[in-house]
């Protein structure tokens, strides 16, 4: 008896799921607590440096007979972690600090893991099942520290790398595919890690599954809690450009790590993330994960809408000037308070600012202060400034807005057009092409020859350019700057042309101000209003176009924010049942 | 042959669904209902961007197409093969054909494409899946047919011909056919190019008798090859023409009538003109009753009033004894000339103007009323108008003579045109307007017996 040798083999005990062999004189395994003598001999294991994994792999291989490729043995969370580490490094490489993967986004997988009992708790869900649980019996540090990891630290990176922390890290209790063993027979049901066709089964109250759009909750919620220079849509934005993987992200696991059958519902994704589904899933997760109060949002934060609207002022090419306007209206509606910027998911259920949104929907309503966007108002002020700054060239130009229109509405068109293109021409399929069933992966196999081969044949007739450019990930989309002729920089303009002096403080010379919506649902239903665009001026359509496209999020919910924004600004108006266009009697004080 | 499961298990009707979405003819178009009746078809599912992107890059390589942006469309379609592996098994079907379409369009046009490109990429589109096979490699043959590769569409043809797959549907079997006589036809070339030789050689040459033997072996093989796709109800109007002419050359007279019979007669072949005249003209080269010819032209009569050959039907009822074929004669020339594209034949109204006179002093005015009746009200100003009347003057004498006659005949002498040119001084018409006008006094319906 060499237990020394037999520490080498690591597979639960068939009889009593324990790990402690012993070596008979035969050279076969023993177990120790149950004396239940198994099949396999010490020669086979006992083959030097080869990993573990790789010879369970292969006794597996040779006991089951299974047609299906044969990887390493792995469960579909750890596939999971692994998509949340190539994330994670591809915000590190964005320049979001090494904490974030090193800590924040560790210990909220590590918190996931647990609540949805896959490790970290005693009786995970894997072993839960069995009739006979040794885990109670055994000390704790032995299931801690003895456990053969199967991939965890050998085809799963850990979030941290450096050595010191490594080792106790991510452990799956080590479960038992009993359910898969009987099913893996049946052909049509399959799946390449061990727990793919019973994850895909499982239903449990409460019980937040992990899905690939949930990986990016997760990033959002690990870049909240750094406060970092990331808004939601940036994030989502940057998946599309592919500057962080999710679409087929699966293949980048390790050459071992065989996907197939059920893992393809999982894993394989068709839908590029949308913006309020995600934010659902945001607070979905962060709720379930039972977070405390987020670091708060201070006026210094990137995220707080003093710093927002600055930036998004920016990119649409409009005054600094009007950064005033909308931190007027920011401290007015108490939207920069902390404790209404600050994420908790405890105390506001389902309930978290869209930062971006809500910084855009910021600049919408100081537009409507300041040109009312009536179709009328705004080309009127346009004509006085067009006509003062003809004469005062030498001055600082009045703030122009057909000018403005007409180099917006170009740059936009033309970048929606390339956005749609290059949408148009994403390849979506990857490589390793998913299967559902041993019988149709050579079909699977051959449908992608035959596609790479065609396009290989018609890449010749492509012209030299390379189809779609990558670009380097920036967040800014649109770069304005003070030279260049058609493509004005409205920067350094000047709002003379629509405030006027009032004593110590400036007006805003329109003095009208139409509402979003008159009425909002009384019910419960959370529905501020529906957008139809025709009920609404065509500058106000355009500008919210414009913003919804930089976003990438549908119009009707910028307009919602809107609507919210004004609720908070014109209290007065709301609580009165007026229906006639309100008159914002307020003077704006800059 | 890389055959996927699901189309074995389920080859549909692919005929129906398979053409590339294109406006439809009538010109109307709503995108907004298109997409209106998608969402209700997915059941309120909101489709996957992949599907969404995908259409979305079919579009454009339309529009591309459309606008023979041929490398525009071509790296479109470097993007569209993926639907080839789209997870839905319906559109997954449908694909190749329409990626067949559209890239044989872009490597037919494309200028950095070649022969050779066009044959990869045949042959790889036909072997994905079978329902596509044969129509592909007919298609191929023919952009070969057009790059002047006789031999190397003739092989492709024969390899089309000898390829099976299970038990075909009708729709393939069609198809066999047509690969066939395509081949056929290819024959038929070859055949009729050694008769232009051997037209050339003198009977006694020792090269003669090789050559016609020659000959021989084309043509039997090809009419093979045409025969079955002939029985087929269809409009094969070249391989007819190709298989008639062949059995004529070889004195099977009563095989060709046979074959033109039957493609003219048989009600489950579409209507086709060519038909008939095909059917006339061998009757013709027959020498064939005057009877028979008539009853031919008859149907030719009825499906196109106005085919050239109703003037030659005319002249065959004019000759006839019976009387019905002479009403028939005055039919066929009203019938003629009530198209607008044979207003200036003068022949026509020769005719008419001859057998009119004819008719009614032979006192048949019945008949010139019948089909004047459904007339008065357009012919006047369609043919009889002051501007034809100074327009055809101006232009062609004879025909103004021949018309003005009529115009008299039909309107009395008062009616504008037969004014306008009665009128005309002219030295050598004179004589011809004189007796016009004597005739028009005599004869004219609007005033008998004046």
């Amino acid at each position: 008896m060499d237990l020394e040798e037999a520490k080498e083999f690591k597979d639960r005990c068939s009889q009593c799921a324990a790990v402690s062999w012993g070596l008979t004189d035969e050279g076969k395994y023993y177990c120790t607590s149950c004396h239940n003598v198994t099949e396999r001999s010490r020669e086979v294991i006992n083959t030097g440096a080869i990993p573990n994994t790789k010879i369970q792999a292969i006794n597996r291989g040779l006991k089951r007979k299974r047609k299906l490729e044969k990887g390493w043995d792995w469960y579909v969370c750890e596939g999971f972690q692994h998509i949340l580490y190539q994330q994670a490094k591809a915000l590190q490489t964005l320049g979001v600090g090494p904490e974030l993967k090193n800590e924040v986004l560790h210990n909220f997988w590590k918190r996931y893991l647990q609540k949805s009992k896959q490790a970290y708790c005693k009786n995970p869900v894997y072993t839960s099942r069995r009739k006979t649980t040794v885990l109670e019996d055994n000390p704790s540090h032995s299931d801690w520290d003895s456990e053969p990891e199967l991939l965890s630290d050998l085809s799963c990176p850990s979030f941290v790398e450096s050595g010191a922390e490594s080792q106790p890290d991510v452990h799956t209790q080590k479960p038992f595919p009993i359910i898969k063993a009987s099913q893996s027979e049946t052909a049509s049901v399959c799946s390449g890690s061990l727990d793919g066709v019973e994850y895909s089964l499982r239903k449990e109250k409460g019980i937040v599954k992990m899905t690939v759009p949930r990986t990016l909750a997760f990033c959002y919620l690990s870049l909240l809690w750094q406060r970092e220079t990331l808004t939601l849509a940036d994030l989502l934005r940057f998946v599309e450009e592919e500057h962080i993987p999710y679409i087929n992200a699966f293949q980048h696991f390790p050459e071992e790590m065989k996907l197939y059958g059920r893992d393809k519902g999982i894993f394989a994704i068709e839908s590029w993330p949308n913006y309020e589904d995600i934010y659902k899933k945001i607070i979905e997760v962060a709720t379930f994960l039972d977070l405390p109060r987020f670091p708060d949002i201070t006026e210094d934060c990137y995220l707080h809408p003093n710093i927002l609207c600055m930036k998004y002022l920016m990119e649409v090419n409009l005054p600094d000037e009007m950064h005033d306007l909308t931190c007027h209206v920011v401290k007015v509606t108490g939207m920069g308070e902390v404790d209404f910027l600050t994420f908790d998911p405890i105390a506001k259920k389902g309930k978290t600012v869209k930062y971006d949104v809500q910084a855009v929907a910021v600049i919408v309503v100081v537009l409507k202060l300041l040109f009312l966007l009536d179709d009328n108002l705004e080309w009127s002020l346009s004509n006085i400034a067009e006509k003062y700054n003809e004469k005062n060239e030498e001055d600082k130009p009045w703030f122009d807005f057909r000018k403005w229109y007409q180099v917006m509405k170009t740059a936009v068109d033309e970048k929606k057009q390339k956005w749609e293109e290059a949408r148009a021409k994403y390849l979506w399929k990857s490589e390793k092409p998913l299967y559902h069933s041993a019988i149709d992966r050579s079909v699977v196999y051959k449908r992608r020859e035959m596609v790479v081969s065609l396009q290989k044949q018609f890449s010749t007739l492509v012209g030299s350019t390379p189809t779609v450019e990558k670009q380097s990930p920036s967040s800014f989309q649109f770069s304005w700057t003070e030279e260049g002729s058609d493509r004005t920089c409205f920067h350094g303009h000047s709002l003379q042309g629509v405030l006027k002096q009032k004593g110590q403080s400036l007006m805003t010379k329109n003095s009208l101000y139409w509402l979003s919506t008159q009425k909002f649902c009384k019910s419960y239903c959370k529905h501020v209003t529906t957008y139809e665009e025709s009920n609404f001026s065509l500058s106000y359509q355009f500008i919210l176009n414009l913003f919804s496209f930089l976003l990438r999020i549908k119009t009707s919910l910028l307009h919602e924010e809107v609507s919210l924004i004004e609720k908070r600004l014109f209290k007065a108006k709301y609580s009165t049942t007026k229906k006639k266009s309100s008159r914002s009697r307020k003077a704006r004080k800059c | 042959m890389s055959d996927f499961s699901e189309e074995l298990i389920r080859p549909t009707t692919e005929d129906e669904q398979g053409e590339p979405r294109a406006p439809s003819g009538t010109g109307m178009c709503f995108p907004w209902l298109q997409k209106h009746i998608e969402t209700i078809a997915t059941g309120g599912k909101q489709e996957k961007d992949f599907a969404q992107t995908t259409s979305a890059c079919l579009s454009l390589i339309q529009e591309a197409l459309l606008k023979h942006q041929w490398q525009r469309a071509a790296e479109y379609m470097h993007s569209y093969f993926q639907i080839l592996e789209d997870s839905d098994s319906n559109k997954r079907q449908i694909a190749p054909e329409i990626i067949w379409r559209l890239g044989s369009e872009i490597l037919y046009y494309h200028p950095k494409s070649s022969v050779e490109t066009f044959n990869t990429f045949a042959d790889r589109m036909k072997n994905i899946g079978v329902m596509n096979y044969l129509k592909i490699s007919l298609q191929h043959a023919l952009y070969l047919l057009h790059h002047g590769m006789l031999e190397d569409a003739n092989r492709n043809l024969s390899q089309a011909e000898t390829w099976r797959y299970g038990e075909k549907s009708s729709s393939q079997e069609v198809l066999i056919n047509l690969i066939q006589a395509y081949k056929g036809l290819l024959q038929y070339y070859i055949w009729s190019k050694k008769k232009m030789e051997l037209s050339q050689l003198d009977e006694d040459d020792y090269a003669y008798n090789t050559a016609s033997q020659n000959m021989l072996n084309h043509s039997w093989k090809t009419s093979i090859n045409l025969c079955a796709l002939i029985q087929i109800p269809g409009v094969w109007d070249p391989f007819v023409k190709s298989y008639v002419e062949m059995l004529e050359f070889y004195g099977d007279q009563d095989g060709a009538r046979e074959v033109l019979t039957n493609y003219a007669y048989d009600e489950k072949f579409p209507s086709n003109p060519n038909a008939h005249i095909y059917l006339y003209n061998f009757l013709k080269r027959e020498k064939a009753p005057r009877e028979k010819l008539i009853s031919v032209l008859k149907i030719l009569y009825q499906i196109v009033p106005s085919h050239k050959l109703m003037l030659e039907f005319h002249r065959l009822l004019r000759k006839s004894e019976n009387e019905e074929h002479h009403k028939l004669g005055l039919e066929v020339l009203f019938g003629v000339l009530d198209f607008a594209g044979c207003t200036k034949n003068i022949t026509a109204w020769k005719y008419l103007a001859k057998y009119l006179r004819q008719t009614l002093m032979g006192s048949h005015l019945a008949w010139v009323q019948e089909e004047w009746n459904s007339r008065k009200n357009w012919w006047p100003s369609f043919h009889f108008s002051y501007f034809w009347a100074k327009s055809d003057w101006k232009e062609d004498k004879a025909l103004a003579c021949e018309k003005a006659l009529v115009a008299g005949l039909l309107l009395g002498k008062g009616c504008r045109y037969f004014r306008n040119i009665s009128k005309q001084d002219h030295q050598v018409l004179k004589k011809k307007i004189k007796q016009m006008k004597k005739s028009v006094k005599k004869y004219s319906i609007v005033n008998p017996g004046l």
